[in-house]
């Protein structure tokens, strides 16, 4: 299937000379969620902005359900929902104008219905006649997707949609980006926190310095995230791991003195922690500490990173 | 052509002259009425007439024109820097929308403001002497053609503003002076020279002296040259505009 967005070989250099994306590639397919994971300063927006036409292309090509962004803006951009990371607003229309607005500023026919049922999906409804510089943050941000949703987009950007979001317009946020994935919405958003592409991609790529150094399917993430490894330390160094402690699969340190153990926390069956340590104890370990550690996302970037290299 | 993004811009833009009804409309017609009390009655009972008209009546067209160039730049450089200014411009820019349609809709409530308030000025002149036009189809002409023409320029100073200084900065240093020394209260040919020959290097003269033509059939310059000269500087605004939209000037990185 013709992927949704193609990007190919994209490049952006800035006016100032800062290369902020290095040659990017990446096809994200018809109603998958697909979260760009990077910190501060890596190019999310940047990639978004392009993509959007609000930003030029130094290089590259780009393409939104098969037709180019820039030779073939209207029927690229027709497609296209952007909310923006930045809260920008009128301030003196009212919700239902501006949202209304945005319908026809992307060539649909007014469509009061389909107004209404966006507006009460974000609990706009109640504000439609507020102005909008008498709403709350959150509750712009709640408008800013009204509008981006106002002319029922087949590709939804989302840059940033829970920085600074309280826990209730996190929610919504969810239930409604399940609620669009329903309708066949393709989803991408942008974050640098690991929990909100768990909770909801697909697929996840991470972003850093301009360069897209994965992308990866999210469970296959999740998993790797789920591992965890229990260090034990012995007073003394046992010689060998004796027969009895095979099960466990264990491997030791190359004095011997400490034993890791690997395991999934998130696994279906429990580890036999239990049955771990009588097994040492019958084996004669002397067990002085015990410490586990969570493989750090970083740590799983570098791991597969490294794979593939 | 995406005409209902030119429609939701246009109504954006009319619903804002609304709102602001007072700035847009009663401030500019009060600001007229004055003109007239201090050189229409004051002033103007001590000049007898120019070139056979009386001197009220022959000051109506600055007066209009005068409104028209400040408030066409003021409405439209005001539509396109606010949302430039606030961010939301960004969804102008990712709309499936052409740069004519852009300006189509922005210049386009700008200049219909303007028509709006430039008869309304003309009715509010009525009040105040008897008034007579010439030719009205040619009125007409002039007051849109005007409108249009300086709402693309006030487009071109909004792209350019990078601050609300600059935003005045070019109506009140360039098209109020040019507008009061472009023959909008006098006639140039009672300068003496060099100024007479000088002030014909300004274009309002010709703007201000193609609408006197129409009201009253005489004036400083034929009435070709002034449409002539209005259409350059028509020309010229929208070859700005266009080379802004190919170039992203101010408006994409
Ligand atoms: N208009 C610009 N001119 C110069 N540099 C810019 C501009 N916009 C963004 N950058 C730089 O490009 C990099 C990527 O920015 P951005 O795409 O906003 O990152 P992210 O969204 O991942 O935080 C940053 O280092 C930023 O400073
Ligand atoms: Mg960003």
């Amino acid at each position: 299937m013709q992927p949704i967005l193609s990007i190919t070989d994209l490049t952006k250099t800035y006016a100032t000379g800062f290369k902020a994306l290095k040659g990017i590639s990446l096809d994200i397919r018809e109603g998958e969620i697909f979260a760009l994971l990077g910190p501060n300063g890596a190019g999310k927006t940047t990639l978004i902005s392009i993509a959007c036409g609000l930003v030029r292309p130094s290089g590259g090509r780009v393409t939104v359900g098969g037709h180019d962004i820039t030779a073939d803006y209207r029927s690229a951009r027709g497609m296209i929902g952007l909310v923006p990371q930045e809260l920008t607003t009128d301030a003196f229309e009212t919700v239902w104008d501006t949202v209304t607005f945005s319908r026809g500023l992307f060539g649909k026919r007014r469509d009061p219905a389909h107004i209404e049922k966006v507006l009460r999906d974000l609990s706009l409804w109640d504000k439609r006649d507020a102005t909008l510089r008498t709403l709350s943050g959150g509750m712009k941000r709640r408008v800013l997707i009204a509008k981006a949703l106002s002319h029922e987009p087949r590709l939804l950007f989302l840059d940033e949609p829970t920085a600074g979001v309280d826990v209730e317009l996190r929610r919504d946020m969810w239930r409604l980006v399940r609620a669009l994935r329903d309708d066949g919405v393709t989803m991408v958003l942008t974050t640098h926190y690991i929990e909100e592409a768990e909770e909801m991609a697909d697929r996840v790529g991470v972003i850093r310095g301009g360069e897209l150094i994965l992308v990866e399917e999210k469970a296959a993430l999740m998993r790797q995230l789920g591992r965890k490894r229990l260090v034990i330390d012995l007073a003394a160094p046992v010689p060998g791991l004796p027969e009895t402690l095979a099960r466990h699969r264990l491997k030791a340190s190359a004095d011997g003195a400490q034993l890791f153990y690997t395991y999934e926390a998130a696994a279906a069956g429990a580890p036999d922690l239990g049955g771990l340590m009588q097994d040492l104890a019958g084996a004669g370990a002397v067990v002085r500490d015990v410490t586990t550690s969570q493989n750090t996302l970083e740590e799983i970037f570098v791991d597969l990173v490294s794979q593939r290299a | 052509m995406n005409i209902h993004a030119v429609r939701a811009i246009y109504g954006f833009e009319m619903a804002r002259t609304l709102r602001t009804l007072t700035q847009s409309i009663v401030s500019p017609v009060l600001s007229t009425a004055l003109y007239f009390v201090v050189f229409g009655a004051a002033l103007g009972s001590r000049i007898p007439s120019v070139d056979g008209v009386s001197y009220g009546a022959f000051i109506v067209p600055g007066l209009v024109m005068l409104s028209l160039l400040t408030q066409s730049i003021a409405n439209a450089s005001f539509g396109i820097y606010f949302p430039r200014f606030t961010g939301t411009i960004y969804e102008i820019l990712s709309a499936p929308i052409s740069a004519f349609e852009i300006v189509a809709g922005y210049v386009g409530a700008a200049a219909s403001k303007s028509i709006v308030l430039g008869l309304i000025i003309i009715a509010t002149s009525a009040l105040f002497v008897p008034l007579h036009v010439e030719h009205p189809v040619w009125m007409v002409a002039a007051l849109v053609l005007t409108s249009v023409t300086f709402s693309l320029f006030g487009f071109v100073i909004g792209i350019w503003a990078d601050g609300f200084e600059k935003l005045q900065l070019v109506p009140l240093l360039v098209v109020t002076p040019l507008t009061f020394l472009g023959g909008s209260f006098y006639s140039i040919e009672t300068l003496p020279a060099p100024w007479r020959q000088i002030a014909y290097l300004n274009p309002v003269v010709y703007l201000v002296n193609g609408f006197r033509w129409s009201f009253v059939g005489r004036a400083d310059v034929p009435p070709e040259v002034s449409f002539g000269m209005t259409l350059a500087i028509l020309a010229l605004c929208a070859a700005l505009i266009a080379w802004i939209f190919r170039t992203g000037y101010r408006l994409k990185t």
